[in-house]
This record gives C-alpha cells, sequence and structure tokens, in this order.
C-alpha cells in the first residue's frame, strides 16, 4: 500500500516535470519577440510578469510542500493551536500590493505608448467578411482582397486526402498578402461587414477587433523585413479557422515599386502620373467596385474547394 | 402546532406541474417567434399550466396560512425571499437602463465622431450627427416621433404616484382592521393601475399608427419600447396580485398583525412605481 | 434569529413516498440535494463527452470528424453544459445538502421552492440539448453568443434563449432559498461569524447570483429581440452598438466565473483544517476576503474585453482593478498554508483533492494575473493561453473542490466509507493527466493559436496531441469516480458519525448516513462545536 502510493506520486511527478521542461526548453515556441518596439515592450513585459508569478509560485508550493513533508502526522507531528497571526497577515496583504505596483507601472507605460494613435504616415483601412479580409490603402489608393490560399484550402477539406504536412504554411497563407513599408508608422482602421473578427498577427504584438458599424485604430511600426503571419482571432462563424493573415513587410523603396505595380495592373484606365489625390480616391473607388465581385467570385470558387 | 415550529411540508405536487407549464411555455414561444404555427397554442397550454400551478400552490399556501402552521420564522423566510426576488427584478431592468445609458453616453456620440469614434464617423456614417432621440445612422424604421413626456407620460406618473399612496391607505387601513376601508382602497389602487395601463396601451398605438415610433426604430425605439414594455408587464403583473388580494381581503384572511401576502405585493407595487419613476426621468424627459 | 422545531404534521417521517413520487415531489433538502449532485454528474459526462469531440478532432491538423460548424457547435454547448450543467447545480446540491446540516437547519428556508428550482434544471437541458438535433444546428457561436454571430443562428436561437431564462430562473430560486436559509434558520448561538466557511462563501455566492443572473437573462432577451423583433441594441447603423451585449454579458460573466470559485474556497476551508487537525488560520480575513473578491467582480468585467477599442482610461481602470483581485485572493492561499503549517496532517482522498486545488488553482490564477496585464493581453487574448487559463480555474478549481467535496461528505450521505485506495488512484491519475491535457495549451497560446478554431497550423501539432491524450486519459478516468461513488452508495466499512478524525462542526454530530430529518430540534451552538470561535483568540 504504502510502496504503491510512493510510486505513483513519484510517476506523476516525473511526469510532470518532464511535460513542462520538455515544453520551455526542447520545443522553445514561447511568445514571438516580434519586430515592432511595440511587440518587443510586450515581449519584455510577458518575460517580467512571467518571472514574476513563477517566483510567486514556487515560494508559495515550497512553503505548502515543506508543510506537507515536516507536519504529517504518520510521523507522530503534534498540531499547533495558532489560529491567526495580524503581523502575518499584514505582510502577505502588503507585499502582493508592492508586486502589483511593480507589474502594473511598466503595462502602463507601454499602454500609453500603444494607444498614441498620432503620427501615422500612411493610413491602412481592414475590413473582415466571412470569412476573408479586404486591405485599402487609403492615401495609395490601392484595395483588394486576401483569401485563405488555395493549396491550405484544398487540404483542410474533410476527407481530402493531402497531409496538412505536406502544405507550405498550411492556414497561415493567403492570396493576397498585405504588403507594409518598413519603418513607417502605419494606422489600421479595423472595421467588419458581417460580425466581428480580430485582427492578429503576433509579430505585430497585438490584435484589434474589427466591428461591423464602428471603426478601430491601431497602429504598427515595423523594423525588419519579412513575412509575417497571422489568423483571425475573434469566432466568426464556420470558417472562423480559416481566414488567415500574412503581412509582408518591406523595404519602403521596395513598398513604392509595389505600389506602382498594383496601381498600373488594377487600374488600367488610369492615365500616367496623375498625381492629384482627389483623382487618386476616385480611382481608389473605381477599383473597390471592381475588384469587389471579382474577388468575392474567387472567394465562392475557394469555398466549394 | 405548537408555536416555534417550522414548517416543512411533507410534498410537493405543484413546483413540478409549474415546471412542466414553463418549459411547454418556451417552447410554445420559440415556436412562435420562428413563425412556428403551433407556437401560440403551446404558449397558451404552457401558460394556462403555469396559471393552474399558482392558483394550486397560492391555496396551498393560504390554506397552510389560515391553519396556523406559519410560524414567525417561515414568515420571515417568505420576506427574504420576496425581497430578494424584488432585487433580482431591478437587476433585470438595470440591465435594459444600462443599454439606454451606454447609447446615450457612449455609441451614439461615438458614430457622430465624439472620442474615439472620429474615425467611425468618418469612414462609415460620414454626415451622420448624434443627437437623441435617434434612430441611427441608417435611420432605421424610418422618421418617427417621440411621445412627450410632459402629456400622457406625466399624467401616468401621476397616476402611478397616486396608487402608491392609496395602496399605503389601504395598508393603514389594515392595520387598523377597517376592512372597508381596506377594500375601497385596494380597488382604487387597481383602478389606478388599469387606468395606467389603459393610457399605456393608448400611447403604443399612437406611437405605432401616428408617430412612426416602433420597436424597430433604431435604438430609440428598441429601449424605448424595451423598458416601458416590461414595465407595463410587470404593472399588469401587479395588479393581478393585489386583485388577489383584494379578494382575499373581502374574505378576511389577513388580521392587522400577519398579512404578509398584502405586504409582498405592496413592496411589489412599490417597486413598480419606483421603476417608473426612472423610466419618466430617463426615457420620457432628460 | 429564530428558534425552529419542525412542524410535526400529518404525513411526516413514516409516510413518505417512494419510487418517482419520492424524488418528483420531494421538499426534503437532502433528497434535493442529491438529484442536483446525480444531474450535474450526468452533465459533467455530457460535457466531457463533448470536450472529448472537440479534443479528437483537435489531436491532428487537417479536419478529420466533424464539420467546423458542428466543432464550434460543440465548443459552445461544451461550455454551457459545464458552466450551467455540472459546475454551477453541483454546488447547489452541496449547498442543499450540507448548509442546513452545517447550521443547524430542519430544512431550507422555502422548501416547496427547493423542489422547483431543481426540477427546472434537466427541462432547461432539455431544450437547450435539443437544439442539436434541430435543422439549424446548436448555438456556434461561442458560450458568450456574441452578436452579431449570434444573431446569424437559425430557429434555433430561440430555444437557446428560452434554456438560460429557465436556467437563470433556477439558480436565481436556489440562491433566493440559500440566502434565506442561511439569515433566517440557523440554530441558537450560531451567529454570522460562528459559520463555517461554506456557508459563508454560499452566502456571498447567492448574493452574486441574484445580482447577476437577472443581467444574463436581460442580455439574451435584448439578442432574441434583435434577432426577432426588429429592435438595434446590437446593430450600430441603428445607433446601438455590438460592443454593447459584451458589456452587458461580461457584467454577468465575471461575477459568474467567482460564483463558480467561492463555494470551491469554501469546502477548501472546510477540508484543511480537518486533515490538518488544527483550525482555519485566519478566519475572519477569509471572510472579509470571500467579500472582497466578490465586490471586485462588479468593477473588473472589461477585462474580457481589451481589444474591443475601449478608452485608454478605461482599459487602465479595469487592468488595475483586475490585478487588485490578486490581494483578497492571495490572502485564502496564504491562509490554507497556514492552517497546514505545524498542523498535524494526513492524506485522505478529499484532502489530496484539497491540496491538488490549492497549487493547480493557483497557477491558473497566476495566468490569469498575466491576462489582466493590457499590453499583453492583446498577445494572449482569444489564445489558448486564455483556455489553459479557464481550464485550470474551473477544472482543477471548481470542478477539484466538488470532487474533494464528495469524497469529504461521501460517507455522512451514504453512511458508508468509499474506497479509499481507489479514491487515492482517482486523484492522482486524474492529475497527472489533467496538466497533460492543459499545461501545453499555454504553450500554443504563447505560440499564436487562436481559440475556437477546428483545424491549426502544423506548427501546433505536438502539443495540440499531448493535450488531446490527456484529454481522454483525464476523461475515462472519471468512470472510475462514477464506480467509486456507485460502490460507496451501495454498502462497504459503516461510517461514523464524525467520519474524520480532526472534523469538526454540526454535521458530524449527526448520525452517518444523516437522516432525512435532522436538527427538528435545533442545536445550541456553541465554541465548543463551532468550527470556529467568534472571538479572535
Ligand atoms: C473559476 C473561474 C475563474 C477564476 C477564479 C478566474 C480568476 C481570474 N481571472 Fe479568469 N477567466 C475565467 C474563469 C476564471 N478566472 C474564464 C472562464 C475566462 C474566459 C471566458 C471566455 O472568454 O470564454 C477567463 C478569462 C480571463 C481574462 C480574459 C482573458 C481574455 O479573454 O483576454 C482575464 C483577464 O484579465 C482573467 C483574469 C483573471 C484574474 C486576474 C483572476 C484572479 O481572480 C486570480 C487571482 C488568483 C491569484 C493571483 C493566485 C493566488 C494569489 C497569490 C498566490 C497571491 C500573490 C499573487 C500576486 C501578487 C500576483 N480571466
Ligand atoms: C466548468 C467548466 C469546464 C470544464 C469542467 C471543462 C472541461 C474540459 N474542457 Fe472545456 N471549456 C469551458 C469550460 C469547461 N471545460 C469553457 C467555458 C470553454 C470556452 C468555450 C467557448 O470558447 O465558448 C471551454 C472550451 C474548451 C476547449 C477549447 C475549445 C475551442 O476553443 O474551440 C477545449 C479544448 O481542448 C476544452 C477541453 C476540455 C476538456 C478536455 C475538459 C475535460 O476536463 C473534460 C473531462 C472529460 C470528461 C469528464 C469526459 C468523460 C466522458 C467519457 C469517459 C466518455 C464516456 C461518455 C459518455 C458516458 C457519454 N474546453
Ligand atoms: Cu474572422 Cu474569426
Ligand atoms: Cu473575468
Amino acid at each position: 500500500m504504502k510502496r504503491t502510493n510512493e510510486l505513483i506520486v513519484g510517476l506523476a511527478v516525473m511526469a510532470a516535470i518532464i511535460v513542462f521542461t520538455w515544453g520551455i526548453f526542447a520545443v522553445g515556441e514561447n511568445m514571438t519577440p516580434g519586430v515592432t518596439p511595440f511587440s518587443q515592450d510586450v515581449y519584455h513585459l510577458h518575460n517580467v510578469v512571467l518571472g514574476i508569478v513563477t517566483v510567486i509560485g514556487v515560494l508559495v508550493f515550497t512553503a505548502m510542500f515543506t508543510s506537507i513533508v515536516i507536519h504529517r502526522k504518520s510521523k507522530g507531528y503534534q498540531a499547533a493551536k495558532f489560529t491567526h497571526s495580524t503581523k502575518a497577515e499584514i505582510i502577505w496583504t502588503a507585499i502582493p500590493v508592492l508586486i502589483l505596483v511593480v507589474m502594473a507601472v511598466p503595462a502602463t507605460r507601454v499602454l500609453i505608448d500603444m494607444e498614441s494613435t498620432g503620427g501615422a504616415e500612411m493610413n491602412v483601412k481592414v475590413t473582415g467578411y466571412q470569412w476573408l479580409w479586404q486591405y485599402e490603402y487609403i492615401e495609395e489608393g490601392i484595395s483588394f482582397f486576401s483569401a485563405l490560399d488555395r493549396d491550405s484550402n484544398r487540404a483542410r477539406q474533410i476527407g481530402s486526402g493531402i497531409d496538412p504536412r505536406t502544405v507550405e504554411n498550411y492556414l497561415l497563407e493567403v492570396d493576397n498578402r498585405l504588403v507594409l513599408p518598413t519603418n513607417t508608422r502605419i494606422r489600421f482602421l479595423l472595421t467588419a461587414d458581417d460580425v466581428i473578427h480580430s485582427w492578429w498577427v503576433p509579430a505585430l504584438g497585438w490584435k484589434r477587433d474589427a466591428i461591423p458599424g464602428m471603426v478601430n485604430e491601431a497602429w504598427t511600426y515595423i523594423e525588419e523585413e519579412g513575412i509575417y503571419r497571422g489568423q483571425c482571432a475573434e469566432l466568426c462563424g464556420a470558417d472562423h479557422g480559416f481566414m488567415p493573415i500574412v503581412v509582408e513587410a518591406v523595404s519602403p523603396e521596395a513598398f513604392e515599386a509595389w505600389v506602382a505595380e498594383q496601381r498600373g495592373d488594377l487600374a488600367v484606365n488610369d492615365s500616367e502620373g496623375a498625381e492629384d489625390a482627389v483623382e487618386v480616391v476616385e480611382v481608389a473607388d473605381e477599383e473597390q467596385e471592381q475588384v469587389q465581385p471579382l474577388a468575392a467570385a474567387e472567394f465562392a470558387e475557394l469555398s466549394q474547394g | 402546532m405548537a408555536q416555534g415550529s417550522y414548517f416543512v411540508p411533507a410534498t410537493a405536487k405543484w413546483p413540478i406541474v409549474g415546471t412542466v407549464g414553463m418549459f411547454i411555455m418556451m417552447i410554445g414561444a420559440a415556436n412562435w417567434v420562428n413563425n412556428g404555427p403551433t407556437g401560440p397554442w403551446f404558449f397558451a397550454a404552457g401558460s394556462a399550466i403555469v396559471i393552474l400551478m399558482c392558483f394550486g400552490w397560492f391555496a396551498d399556501v393560504i390554506r397552510e396560512s389560515q391553519g396556523g402552521l406559519y410560524n414567525s420564522a417561515v414568515d420571515a423566510s417568505f420576506r427574504q425571499g420576496m425581497i430578494w426576488f424584488i432585487f433580482s427584478e431591478v437587476m433585470f431592468f438595470a440591465a435594459f437602463f444600462g443599454a439606454l445609458f451606454y447609447a446615450r453616453v457612449l455609441s451614439v456620440p461615438w458614430l457622430g465622431g465624439a472620442g474615439t469614434g472620429a474615425m467611425t464617423n468618418e469612414l462609415l456614417w460620414p454626415g451622420f450627427e448624434a443627437a437623441w432621440p435617434t434612430h441611427g445612422p441608417a435611420e432605421l424604421g424610418g422618421a418617427f416621433q417621440t411621445i412627450p413626456g410632459f402629456g400622457l407620460p406625466l399624467l401616468n406618473t401621476m397616476i402611478l404616484l397616486t396608487s402608491g399612496i392609496t395602496l399605503t391607505l389601504a395598508h393603514w387601513a389594515l392595520k387598523r382592521s377597517q376592512r372597508g376601508l381596506l377594500v375601497f382602497w385596494l380597488f382604487a389602487t387597481i383602478g389606478l393601475g388599469v387606468v395606467f395601463l389603459f393610457i399605456q396601451g393608448y400611447e403604443y398605438v399612437h406611437a405605432y399608427r401616428d408617430l412612426g415610433l416602433t420597436l424597430g426604430s433604431g435604438i430609440y425605439g428598441s429601449t424605448f419600447f424595451m423598458l416601458t414594455g416590461f414595465h407595463g408587464i410587470h404593472v399588469t403583473l401587479g395588479a393581478i396580485m393585489l386583485l388577489v388580494i383584494a379578494i382575499r381581503c373581502v374574505r378576511g384572511h389577513f388580521t392587522k398583525k400577519n398579512h404578509f401576502g398584502f405586504e409582498a405585493c405592496a413592496w411589489y407595487w412599490h417597486f413598480v412605481d419606483v421603476v417608473w419613476l426612472a423610466l419618466f426621468i430617463f426615457v420620457y424627459v432628460i | 434569529m429564530s428558534h425552529t422545531t419542525t412542524a410535526d404534521h400529518d404525513d411526516h417521517h413514516g409516510h413518505h413516498p417512494t419510487g418517482i413520487a419520492r424524488w418528483l415531489f420531494s421538499t426534503n433538502h437532502k433528497e434535493i440535494g442529491t438529484l442536483y449532485l446525480v444531474f450535474s454528474l450526468i452533465m459533467f459526462f455530457v460535457g466531457g463527452a463533448m470536450a472529448l469531440v472537440i479534443r479528437a478532432e483537435l489531436f491532428a491538423p487537417g479536419l478529420q470528424l466533424v464539420n467546423p460548424e458542428f466543432f464550434n457547435q460543440m465548443t459552445t454547448m461544451h461550455a454551457l453544459v459545464m458552466i450551467f450543467g455540472a459546475v454551477m447545480p453541483a454546488f447547489v446540491g452541496l449547498a442543499n445538502w450540507m448548509v442546513p446540516l452545517m447550521i443547524g437547519a430542519p430544512d431550507m428556508a422555502l422548501p416547496r421552492m427547493n423542489n422547483w428550482s431543481f426540477w427546472i434544471m434537466p427541462f432547461a437541458f432539455t431544450l437547450l440539448l435539443a437544439t442539436l438535433f434541430m435543422p439549424s444546428g446548436a448555438p456556434a457561436s461561442g458560450w458568450t453568443l456574441y452578436p452579431p454571430l449570434s444573431l446569424q443562428g437559425g430557429n434555433s436561437l430561440a430555444f437557446v434563449i428560452f434554456a438560460i431564462h429557465l436556467m437563470g430562473i433556477s439558480s436565481i430560486m436556489g440562491a433566493i432559498n440559500i440566502i434565506a436559509t442561511i439569515l433566517n434558520m440557523r440554530a441558537p448561538g450560531m451567529t454570522l461569524l460562528r459559520m463555517p466557511l461554506f456557508v459563508w462563501t454560499w452566502l456571498i455566492t447567492a448574493f452574486l447570483l441574484i445580482a447577476v443572473m437577472p443581467v444574463l437573462a436581460g442580455a439574451v432577451t435584448m439578442l432574441l429581440t434583435d434577432r426577432f423583433f426588429g429592435t438595434s441594441f446590437f446593430n450600430a447603423a441603428g445607433g446601438g452598438d455590438p460592443v454593447l451585449y459584451q458589456h452587458i454579458f461580461w457584467f454577468f460573466g465575471h461575477p459568474e466565473v467567482y460564483i463558480m470559485i467561492l463555494p470551491a474556497f469554501g469546502i477548501v476551508s472546510e477540508i484543511i483544517p480537518t486533515f490538518s487537525r488544527k483550525r482555519l488560520f485566519g478566519y475572519t480575513s477569509m471572510v472579509y476576503a470571500t467579500a472582497a473578491i466578490a465586490f471586485l467582480s462588479f468593477i473588473v468585467w472589461a477585462h474580457h474585453m481589451f481589444t474591443v477599442g475601449m478608452p485608454l482610461g478605461a482599459m487602465l481602470f479595469f487592468m488595475y482593478a483586475t490585478m487588485i483581485i490578486a490581494v483578497p485572493t492571495g490572502i485564502k492561499i496564504f491562509n490554507w498554508v497556514a492552517t497546514m503549517w505545524r498542523g498535524s496532517m494526513s492524506f485522505e482522498t478529499p484532502m489530496l483533492f484539497a491540496l491538488g486545488f490549492v497549487v493547480l488553482f493557483t497557477i491558473g490564477g497566476l495566468s490569469g494575473i498575466m491576462l489582466a496585464i493590457v499590453p499583453a493581453n492583446f498577445q494572449y487574448h482569444d489564445s489558448y493561453f486564455v483556455v489553459a487559463h479557464f481550464h485550470y480555474v474551473l477544472v482543477t478549481g471548481a470542478i477539484y473542490s466538488i470532487m474533494a467535496a464528495v469524497y469529504y461528505w461521501l460517507p455522512k450521505w451514504t453512511g458508508y466509507m468509499y474506497n479509499e485506495k481507489l479514491g487515492k488512484i482517482h486523484f492522482w491519475w486524474s492529475t497527472v493527466w489533467v496538466n497533460v491535457l492543459f499545461f501545453p495549451q499555454h504553450y500554443l497560446g504563447l505560440a499564436g493559436m487562436p481559440r475556437r478554431i477546428p483545424d491549426y497550423a502544423v506548427q501546433f501539432t505536438e502539443f495540440n496531441m499531448i493535450s488531446s491524450v490527456g484529454g481522454f486519459m483525464f476523461g475515462f478516468g472519471q468512470l472510475l469516480f462514477v464506480y467509486i461513488i456507485w460502490q460507496c452508495a451501495r454498502g462497504g466499512e459503516k461510517a461514523t458519525a464524525q467520519v474524520w478524525e480532526g472534523a469538526r462542526g454540526l454535521e458530524w454530530t449527526v448520525p452517518s448516513p444523516a437522516p432525512l430529518h435532522t436538527f427538528d430540534t435545533p442545536p445550541l451552538v456553541d465554541d465548543s462545536v463551532a468550527v470556529h470561535k467568534d472571538s479572535l483568540t
């Protein structure tokens, strides 16, 4: 009886330790530091807070297990009689308050930083649909839809017979990526057409809800070129799991080139060198009408697989 | 029965009857809102069972009460029960008042471009200006007019406040064992309640027919009809409760010391009164 | 305080109805308590079966078993069944059984209504579960039922809403009954500050229930009218706002999560002193801490909505308010540790579950604090990190406390000792696998896996597989729990009145099994029988 108990306990503790350490070290899939100043702030904040709560946990559990090991009836330990200690209670009220303050100060600082949305150099309007995204570059007058990539879509059907592991970036690839310049202060204007969605790219450090009838603001400043992937993060119906986001961050020069290419491609009727902003916006409106049914048809086709 | 013993009935068959009634009622209601043809019938049948349950249950309680089975502790339990029930009703109304305040203080101004709503207004609802009353930027439900507070609603306020007074007069009469006066003031209260409901009904008809104000009139119509509607349902319930009490008074069920049934209904009525006052101020006046 | 004895009316004791009528018409707190507990156990398996569907689909990337729509229905129903069908009725059942025994009352204050609150539940769940078989399917918008998504649901939405109304009515009546019982039916000498903590926590929980269940009813009623009657509470085009729903829902929802943990705190505060053979440390501060948590629970709701785009000031307020909850909760944890400190501990199954609770709930609470840090929440929100957080507080919190309570009081209910060896195996089996089940979900969330998705990118495969294995092992382990209860109800070693060496309190002064009617004549309570002394010495 005694022996079996100890065996079970030993196995349990071992299993727990294996899972925890393997999780933390071997695979190392912790939070991403991301590629913006804000995402790095968040990452550090996360590490600080995680560190603090881990220490709290270790201290509390150590006290508890010390007691469990020593103060046992089976060891003949006699119970003490005390029932309270005002001093102890004041201490363990005050210390947590201090710890909380230590966490709240950096949290407040980072949050205030994050929420100052002024000074945007470009604006991107993001609209969520069931189940794809629309991106409109307000100044550049570019607009397009971005839906789950064909390969992923084919593989994700029940009984498709395709092993997702053979699909590159399974569920995290789109047909049209959101191309953004690095080192530019970009403001996002998020809204939705039908139900609430949420735009989340972990490398940018935040997610924000896209709410029908309302516009939410958020901003980013990407410091490194690269491809950053994310997903819709608010349950939005059957295909909520299948509306990924892909951001392609390129140098400002490459971005300019991309913009020019897009305009050339899309605004076929546009006279060359139309610098007039008003005209650009008009063109943008036109494009929107052109692009929308096109992408919608494509999407319909896609979702039939 | 010995004084100081707590009454615990051996069995209770009415609760399960009531449950079945509610179940049928809910199935009916759910079918009804989905335009199922049987919905109203199920709803009616369920309601009938629930009403039957109420009569049966209260008859048992009245019989036990008359039989002297209840001591002061049972009485105190009933009081606790009623107080907390009314508190739960307050919280139910709080949800709707919360919606009203949120719309007026936050969502409508945001849609009009205030505070964090600047881009909402500019991109989605250009030209919409925040104002109250409103049916929203999409002008849902078409043009409408509101019911001015200082007309019939003010009269209704007076009526309900008066009914609160007449009910108190009835209570005093009860405490002085003046049964005639008691019954008189009770019926006066019920009468005022009925007049209130009548005026409210008239107003609804007027709103729908002449003012274009409906449940579909955006957030104003939604909050207006939900708040006044649920209030109206509560007045109706309160009036029915008072009617039952009045009948019991006629039959002489209450003594000047022992009349919890009366008091419970009176509390309920006062609660409905207070809700109306809040309604009058926040829905009609401000 | 009232002096209470039961009226010796006509068909007392002797002629108790038998068969089905006994259960249908019962007004007895013990029988109704049993009904609640059995119902809750069934619902735990129903909700657990749904969880296993979720875990099976998530075992590997790609869709294998169910289509996404049905997956969402499973997620939604799993949560609704577990919360409203398993955890809440279990606590009400425990309150029914134990509160009158603990305060020396002959029964609940309103016995007939007690019967009513119970019997509404099976009917409400019939209505809810029936939607699974309707053409438009069960609700699939998550247990939070956010509009506009929930309004896209078909005809079944109305059934769901009315089912929630029924559950609300049941909970409110149950809570009113418990409050009235506690305030009104205590035996002479049972002052408020002599009440066992389980009674205290339930008093406060009942208050929370009465305050927030009607708010939920209001919220879903607005859903109903938006869907079927053309109102625009949650429609910006009409001047409303989808986010309004979230505010109302979480004004209910946050206190709701404390409704599911305060009674757990009470249970653990009973069990740890018993098996430490030492009085509870800091009784009074435990009471105040409970009240403080309940108060704070009303002003933190928007921590579930940091990503909806609230003004900065609001976010700061809700962050600070949320963080402060760590203080009273910490007081509880520290008081439990101090109770064990220099006690004379033994480790029977109830104690094991209580200790498991303290450790694992703390882990869940600490991840809660992380979630409250707004900038970091922008990353955590709606990811599996949140799923890990709330399963630690719910499964290894609420459910563990319920299991501890069942083992603790089972001998009192049945008159027999359960099989201690099997109980210990149940504990260790559950504790190993529940961590295998939920701990990896932290990593998944941090690595970027959103919640409520039926399929995932391949880099999340390993942890999902581990989690699924843990889920099935944990789930099937619960069959052992049922077997132990069943065995104990059938017979075994006779239980004494006191059952546990260190147990104090009125419930241990009546024989085991507790006779149908107890405390017909109220006991006199003084410091010698009381669990806690009201003086500070
Ligand atoms: C029993 C249920 C329960 C309990 C008790 C809690 C407790 C807490 N919860 Fe949790 N929570 C849920 C159930 C619960 N939660 C559920 C179901 C959801 C998801 C709902 C959904 O979206 O579907 C959720 C989601 C949730 C969120 C939103 C996440 C998101 O969606 O973005 C947040 C954010 O702040 C949060 C915070 C907290 C905090 C701070 C506590 C605190 O009460 C914890 C306090 C405890 C401790 C801190 C540990 C012990 C203390 C010490 C040892 C003292 C020293 C400690 C310090 C100084 C830090 N919870
Ligand atoms: C008290 C509440 C509670 C409890 C106890 C549980 C218990 C469990 N939960 Fe969950 N869960 C929630 C509350 C709870 N949960 C909530 C609120 C959500 C959020 C929903 C939302 O997003 O809207 C959620 C969501 C949720 C998810 C995320 C789904 C998603 O985002 O898509 C997952 C995934 O792993 C999960 C898993 C589990 C598992 C494996 C268990 C296990 O502990 C279950 C243990 C299993 C059993 C007890 C099964 C026993 C069955 C058998 C042995 C088979 C025999 C069968 C029969 C006899 C019929 N739960
Ligand atoms: Cu879009 Cu989820
Ligand atoms: Cu919360």
